[in-house]
Protein backbone atom coordinates (compact mmCIF):
# COMPACT_ATOMS: atom_id res chain seq x y z
CA UNK A 1 0.00 0.00 0.00
CA UNK A 2 1.40 3.28 -1.07
CA UNK A 3 0.47 6.83 -0.34
CA UNK A 4 1.00 9.75 -2.57
CA UNK A 5 1.75 13.10 -1.23
CA UNK A 6 1.44 16.38 -2.96
CA UNK A 7 4.25 17.89 -1.02
CA UNK A 8 7.51 18.01 -2.93
CA UNK A 9 10.13 15.67 -1.63
CA UNK A 10 12.95 18.02 -1.06
CA UNK A 11 12.07 21.61 -1.77
CA UNK A 12 11.55 23.56 1.37
CA UNK A 13 12.06 26.76 -0.54
CA UNK A 14 8.88 28.70 -1.02
CA UNK A 15 7.81 29.40 -4.60
CA UNK A 16 7.80 33.10 -5.40
CA UNK A 17 6.08 34.65 -8.31
CA UNK A 18 6.84 38.26 -7.54
CA UNK A 19 10.09 40.10 -7.66
CA UNK A 20 10.18 41.55 -4.20
CA UNK A 21 13.60 43.00 -4.35
CA UNK A 22 13.60 46.76 -4.55
CA UNK A 23 15.42 48.15 -7.52
CA UNK A 24 16.69 51.63 -7.89
CA UNK A 25 14.47 53.79 -10.10
CA UNK A 26 15.81 57.29 -9.98
CA UNK A 27 13.12 59.77 -10.91
CA UNK A 28 13.02 60.50 -14.61
CA UNK A 29 15.76 58.07 -15.57
CA UNK A 30 13.68 56.75 -18.47
CA UNK A 31 12.11 60.06 -19.49
CA UNK A 32 14.55 60.74 -22.30
CA UNK A 33 14.02 57.33 -23.91
CA UNK A 34 10.26 57.60 -23.42
CA UNK A 35 10.23 61.00 -25.05
CA UNK A 36 12.32 59.69 -27.93
CA UNK A 37 9.76 56.92 -28.49
CA UNK A 38 7.01 59.56 -28.48
CA UNK A 39 8.94 61.45 -31.16
CA UNK A 40 9.20 58.27 -33.21
CA UNK A 41 5.41 57.87 -33.02
CA UNK A 42 5.07 61.50 -34.09
CA UNK A 43 7.37 60.61 -36.95
CA UNK A 44 4.79 58.02 -38.06
CA UNK A 45 2.04 60.69 -38.08
CA UNK A 46 4.15 62.85 -40.36
CA UNK A 47 5.05 59.84 -42.51
CA UNK A 48 1.35 59.18 -43.11
CA UNK A 49 0.77 62.82 -44.02
CA UNK A 50 3.80 62.76 -46.34
CA UNK A 51 2.49 59.57 -48.00
CA UNK A 52 -0.89 61.26 -48.40
CA UNK A 53 0.73 64.31 -49.98
CA UNK A 54 2.91 62.18 -52.25
CA UNK A 55 -0.16 60.32 -53.51
CA UNK A 56 -2.57 63.27 -53.82
CA UNK A 57 -0.08 66.06 -54.54
CA UNK A 58 -0.65 65.86 -58.30
CA UNK A 59 -4.44 66.10 -58.22
CA UNK A 60 -5.11 69.79 -58.81
CA UNK A 61 -8.75 69.43 -59.95
CA UNK A 62 -7.99 72.11 -62.58
CA UNK A 63 -7.05 74.41 -59.70
CA UNK A 64 -3.75 76.09 -58.88
CA UNK A 65 -0.58 74.00 -59.05
CA UNK A 66 2.46 74.39 -56.76
CA UNK A 67 4.14 76.55 -59.41
CA UNK A 68 1.26 79.04 -59.32
CA UNK A 69 1.29 79.29 -55.53
CA UNK A 70 4.66 78.80 -53.89
CA UNK A 71 7.13 81.62 -53.50
CA UNK A 72 10.55 80.11 -52.85
CA UNK A 73 12.18 83.22 -51.30
CA UNK A 74 9.46 83.21 -48.63
CA UNK A 75 10.01 79.48 -48.00
CA UNK A 76 13.76 80.04 -47.81
CA UNK A 77 13.18 82.78 -45.21
CA UNK A 78 10.93 80.43 -43.25
CA UNK A 79 13.54 77.68 -43.38
CA UNK A 80 16.18 80.13 -42.15
CA UNK A 81 13.95 81.11 -39.20
CA UNK A 82 13.60 77.49 -38.11
CA UNK A 83 17.29 76.76 -38.59
CA UNK A 84 18.25 79.83 -36.54
CA UNK A 85 15.83 78.74 -33.80
CA UNK A 86 17.54 75.34 -33.79
CA UNK A 87 21.01 76.79 -33.20
CA UNK A 88 19.75 79.28 -30.57
CA UNK A 89 18.13 76.37 -28.74
CA UNK A 90 21.51 74.69 -28.87
CA UNK A 91 23.00 77.79 -27.18
CA UNK A 92 20.32 77.54 -24.47
CA UNK A 93 21.37 73.93 -23.80
CA UNK A 94 25.03 75.01 -23.59
CA UNK A 95 24.12 77.76 -21.10
CA UNK A 96 22.19 75.20 -19.06
CA UNK A 97 25.21 72.88 -18.98
CA UNK A 98 27.22 75.76 -17.53
CA UNK A 99 24.52 76.25 -14.90
CA UNK A 100 23.43 79.71 -16.03
CA UNK A 101 19.70 80.23 -15.53
CA UNK A 102 19.49 83.73 -17.01
CA UNK A 103 21.49 82.75 -20.09
CA UNK A 104 19.29 79.69 -20.65
CA UNK A 105 16.15 81.81 -20.37
CA UNK A 106 17.55 84.44 -22.71
CA UNK A 107 18.39 81.93 -25.46
CA UNK A 108 15.05 80.18 -24.97
CA UNK A 109 13.35 83.56 -25.46
CA UNK A 110 15.32 84.19 -28.66
CA UNK A 111 14.39 80.69 -29.86
CA UNK A 112 10.76 81.50 -29.14
CA UNK A 113 10.98 84.70 -31.20
CA UNK A 114 12.37 82.79 -34.18
CA UNK A 115 9.59 80.24 -33.71
CA UNK A 116 7.00 83.01 -33.72
CA UNK A 117 8.58 84.54 -36.83
CA UNK A 118 8.29 81.14 -38.53
CA UNK A 119 4.65 80.84 -37.55
CA UNK A 120 3.95 84.43 -38.64
CA UNK A 121 5.40 83.81 -42.12
CA UNK A 122 3.52 80.54 -42.43
CA UNK A 123 0.22 82.14 -41.40
CA UNK A 124 0.84 84.97 -43.89
CA UNK A 125 1.39 82.37 -46.61
CA UNK A 126 -1.77 80.42 -45.67
CA UNK A 127 -3.78 83.63 -45.52
CA UNK A 128 -2.53 84.66 -48.95
CA UNK A 129 -3.42 81.24 -50.42
CA UNK A 130 -6.91 81.30 -48.96
CA UNK A 131 -7.44 84.88 -50.14
CA UNK A 132 -6.73 83.97 -53.76
CA UNK A 133 -9.07 80.97 -53.54
CA UNK A 134 -6.52 78.22 -52.92
CA UNK A 135 -8.39 76.88 -49.89
CA UNK A 136 -8.08 73.33 -48.53
CA UNK A 137 -11.44 72.54 -50.18
CA UNK A 138 -10.19 73.50 -53.65
CA UNK A 139 -8.32 70.30 -54.59
CA UNK A 140 -6.82 67.12 -53.18
CA UNK A 141 -3.38 68.69 -53.57
CA UNK A 142 -4.36 71.65 -51.41
CA UNK A 143 -6.09 69.46 -48.79
CA UNK A 144 -2.95 67.37 -48.44
CA UNK A 145 -0.76 70.48 -48.44
CA UNK A 146 -2.68 72.27 -45.70
CA UNK A 147 -2.92 69.12 -43.57
CA UNK A 148 0.80 68.34 -43.76
CA UNK A 149 2.18 71.87 -43.40
CA UNK A 150 -0.56 72.81 -40.91
CA UNK A 151 0.24 69.84 -38.68
CA UNK A 152 3.87 70.88 -38.63
CA UNK A 153 2.82 74.44 -37.82
CA UNK A 154 0.63 73.19 -34.97
CA UNK A 155 3.62 71.30 -33.57
CA UNK A 156 5.69 74.48 -33.67
CA UNK A 157 2.83 76.35 -31.95
CA UNK A 158 2.71 73.85 -29.11
CA UNK A 159 6.50 73.84 -28.94
CA UNK A 160 6.36 77.60 -28.43
CA UNK A 161 3.77 77.24 -25.67
CA UNK A 162 6.04 74.67 -23.99
CA UNK A 163 8.97 77.05 -24.41
CA UNK A 164 7.15 79.82 -22.53
CA UNK A 165 6.09 77.37 -19.80
CA UNK A 166 9.66 76.22 -19.42
CA UNK A 167 10.94 79.78 -19.11
CA UNK A 168 8.45 80.41 -16.28
CA UNK A 169 9.47 77.15 -14.57
CA UNK A 170 13.15 78.06 -14.88
CA UNK A 171 12.41 81.46 -13.37
CA UNK A 172 10.56 79.87 -10.46
CA UNK A 173 12.71 76.84 -9.61
CA UNK A 174 16.02 77.44 -11.36
CA UNK A 175 18.09 74.67 -12.88
CA UNK A 176 16.84 71.75 -10.81
CA UNK A 177 17.17 68.21 -12.18
CA UNK A 178 13.55 68.15 -13.36
CA UNK A 179 13.95 71.40 -15.27
CA UNK A 180 17.16 70.20 -16.90
CA UNK A 181 15.29 67.12 -18.07
CA UNK A 182 12.52 69.29 -19.48
CA UNK A 183 15.02 71.49 -21.33
CA UNK A 184 16.55 68.38 -22.91
CA UNK A 185 13.13 66.96 -23.86
CA UNK A 186 12.06 70.21 -25.52
CA UNK A 187 15.46 70.30 -27.22
CA UNK A 188 14.70 66.94 -28.80
CA UNK A 189 11.20 68.10 -29.77
CA UNK A 190 12.42 71.36 -31.29
CA UNK A 191 15.24 69.77 -33.32
CA UNK A 192 12.85 67.01 -34.39
CA UNK A 193 10.50 69.66 -35.83
CA UNK A 194 13.41 71.07 -37.79
CA UNK A 195 14.11 67.58 -39.15
CA UNK A 196 10.48 67.28 -40.27
CA UNK A 197 10.73 70.72 -41.90
CA UNK A 198 13.65 69.45 -44.03
CA UNK A 199 11.22 66.90 -45.44
CA UNK A 200 8.52 69.54 -45.91
CA UNK A 201 10.60 72.09 -47.79
CA UNK A 202 12.22 69.41 -49.94
CA UNK A 203 9.20 67.31 -50.84
CA UNK A 204 6.41 69.91 -50.77
CA UNK A 205 8.03 73.16 -51.87
CA UNK A 206 11.15 72.30 -53.88
CA UNK A 207 9.75 69.15 -55.54
CA UNK A 208 6.48 71.02 -56.08
CA UNK A 209 8.29 73.65 -58.12
CA UNK A 210 9.86 70.89 -60.22
CA UNK A 211 6.57 69.22 -61.09
CA UNK B 1 30.62 62.39 -25.78
CA UNK B 2 32.89 60.86 -23.18
CA UNK B 3 30.92 62.36 -20.31
CA UNK B 4 27.91 60.25 -21.32
CA UNK B 5 28.63 57.33 -19.03
CA UNK B 6 30.27 58.96 -16.09
CA UNK B 7 29.16 56.82 -13.21
CA UNK B 8 32.34 57.06 -11.22
CA UNK B 9 31.25 60.03 -9.17
CA UNK B 10 28.76 59.65 -6.36
CA UNK B 11 25.97 61.37 -8.26
CA UNK B 12 23.65 58.41 -8.79
CA UNK B 13 20.64 60.68 -8.82
CA UNK B 14 21.90 62.67 -11.79
CA UNK B 15 20.09 61.59 -14.95
CA UNK B 16 22.09 60.53 -17.94
CA UNK B 17 21.90 63.28 -20.50
CA UNK B 18 23.65 63.69 -23.81
CA UNK B 19 26.49 66.12 -23.55
CA UNK B 20 26.32 68.93 -26.07
CA UNK B 21 29.24 71.07 -27.16
CA UNK B 22 29.60 74.36 -29.00
CA UNK B 23 31.70 72.60 -31.64
CA UNK B 24 28.93 70.09 -32.42
CA UNK B 25 26.29 72.80 -32.75
CA UNK B 26 28.43 75.01 -34.97
CA UNK B 27 29.40 72.12 -37.27
CA UNK B 28 25.74 71.08 -37.47
CA UNK B 29 24.58 74.62 -38.17
CA UNK B 30 27.14 75.36 -40.90
CA UNK B 31 26.51 72.02 -42.61
CA UNK B 32 22.75 72.63 -42.44
CA UNK B 33 23.06 76.09 -43.99
CA UNK B 34 25.11 74.66 -46.87
CA UNK B 35 22.82 71.66 -47.31
CA UNK B 36 19.76 73.95 -47.36
CA UNK B 37 21.19 76.70 -49.57
CA UNK B 38 22.32 74.41 -52.41
CA UNK B 39 18.90 72.75 -53.03
CA UNK B 40 17.13 76.13 -52.95
CA UNK B 41 19.68 77.59 -55.35
CA UNK B 42 19.34 74.57 -57.65
CA UNK B 43 15.57 74.86 -57.85
CA UNK B 44 15.56 78.65 -58.18
CA UNK B 45 18.10 78.82 -61.02
CA UNK B 46 17.64 75.32 -62.55
CA UNK B 47 21.12 74.64 -63.91
CA UNK B 48 20.15 70.97 -64.46
CA UNK B 49 17.08 69.15 -65.76
CA UNK B 50 14.16 68.57 -63.41
CA UNK B 51 14.61 64.81 -62.76
CA UNK B 52 18.32 65.23 -61.99
CA UNK B 53 17.59 68.19 -59.69
CA UNK B 54 14.89 66.18 -57.91
CA UNK B 55 17.27 63.29 -57.26
CA UNK B 56 19.99 65.63 -55.99
CA UNK B 57 17.75 67.61 -53.62
CA UNK B 58 16.36 64.37 -52.18
CA UNK B 59 19.94 63.28 -51.53
CA UNK B 60 20.69 66.60 -49.82
CA UNK B 61 17.59 66.23 -47.63
CA UNK B 62 18.65 62.76 -46.47
CA UNK B 63 22.18 63.99 -45.67
CA UNK B 64 20.81 67.00 -43.77
CA UNK B 65 18.48 64.80 -41.71
CA UNK B 66 21.48 62.66 -40.72
CA UNK B 67 23.46 65.83 -39.85
CA UNK B 68 20.60 67.03 -37.61
CA UNK B 69 20.37 63.61 -35.95
CA UNK B 70 24.06 63.55 -35.11
CA UNK B 71 24.84 67.18 -34.24
CA UNK B 72 21.52 68.51 -32.89
CA UNK B 73 19.77 65.42 -31.51
CA UNK B 74 23.07 63.93 -30.28
CA UNK B 75 22.24 60.49 -31.61
CA UNK B 76 24.93 57.92 -30.97
CA UNK B 77 24.66 54.16 -31.28
CA UNK B 78 25.20 53.93 -27.53
CA UNK B 79 22.59 56.50 -26.41
CA UNK B 80 20.17 54.99 -23.85
CA UNK B 81 21.93 51.65 -24.07
CA UNK B 82 21.21 51.41 -27.79
CA UNK B 83 17.43 51.64 -27.43
CA UNK B 84 17.22 55.06 -29.12
CA UNK B 85 18.87 53.68 -32.22
CA UNK B 86 16.77 50.49 -32.12
CA UNK B 87 13.52 52.48 -32.03
CA UNK B 88 14.83 54.78 -34.77
CA UNK B 89 15.69 51.86 -37.04
CA UNK B 90 12.27 50.32 -36.40
CA UNK B 91 10.57 53.62 -37.25
CA UNK B 92 12.59 54.02 -40.45
CA UNK B 93 11.61 50.50 -41.54
CA UNK B 94 7.91 51.13 -40.87
CA UNK B 95 8.01 54.54 -42.56
CA UNK B 96 9.83 53.05 -45.54
CA UNK B 97 7.28 50.26 -45.97
CA UNK B 98 4.41 52.71 -45.60
CA UNK B 99 5.75 55.33 -48.03
CA UNK B 100 6.92 52.87 -50.67
CA UNK B 101 3.75 50.81 -50.35
CA UNK B 102 1.41 53.80 -50.60
CA UNK B 103 3.17 55.22 -53.63
CA UNK B 104 3.35 51.84 -55.34
CA UNK B 105 -0.28 50.89 -54.80
CA UNK B 106 -1.68 54.33 -55.56
CA UNK B 107 0.44 54.70 -58.69
CA UNK B 108 -1.02 51.47 -60.06
CA UNK B 109 -4.47 52.62 -59.12
CA UNK B 110 -3.93 55.90 -60.96
CA UNK B 111 -2.58 54.29 -64.12
CA UNK B 112 -5.49 51.84 -64.21
CA UNK B 113 -8.10 54.57 -63.86
CA UNK B 114 -10.32 55.38 -66.80
CA UNK B 115 -9.37 58.72 -68.31
CA UNK B 116 -11.84 61.39 -67.30
CA UNK B 117 -12.37 64.90 -68.61
CA UNK B 118 -12.11 67.61 -65.99
CA UNK B 119 -15.53 68.90 -66.94
CA UNK B 120 -18.07 66.22 -66.11
CA UNK B 121 -20.65 67.76 -68.49
CA UNK B 122 -18.59 66.63 -71.44
CA UNK B 123 -19.31 62.99 -70.61
CA UNK B 124 -21.65 61.39 -73.15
Amino acid sequence: MSTTTLAPAAAPEELRFYDLEEQAHPEGHSTMLGFWIYLMSDCLIFAILFACYAVLGGNYAAGPAPKDLFELPLVALNTAMLLFSSITYGFAVLQMQQGKVRGTQLWLAITGLFGLAFLGIELYEFHHFIEIGATPQRSAFLSAFFTLVGTHGLHVTFGTVWLVTLMVQLGKHGLIAANKRRVMCLSMFWHFLDVVWIGVFTIVYLMGMLR
Amino acid sequence: MSANHDHTAGDHHEIEMPHASMRDYMIGFILSVILTAIPFWMVMTMPLSAPVTAAIIMGFAVVQIVVHMIFFLHMTPKAEGGWSLTSLVFTIIVVGIMLAGSLWVMHHLNTNMMPMPHDMNQLP
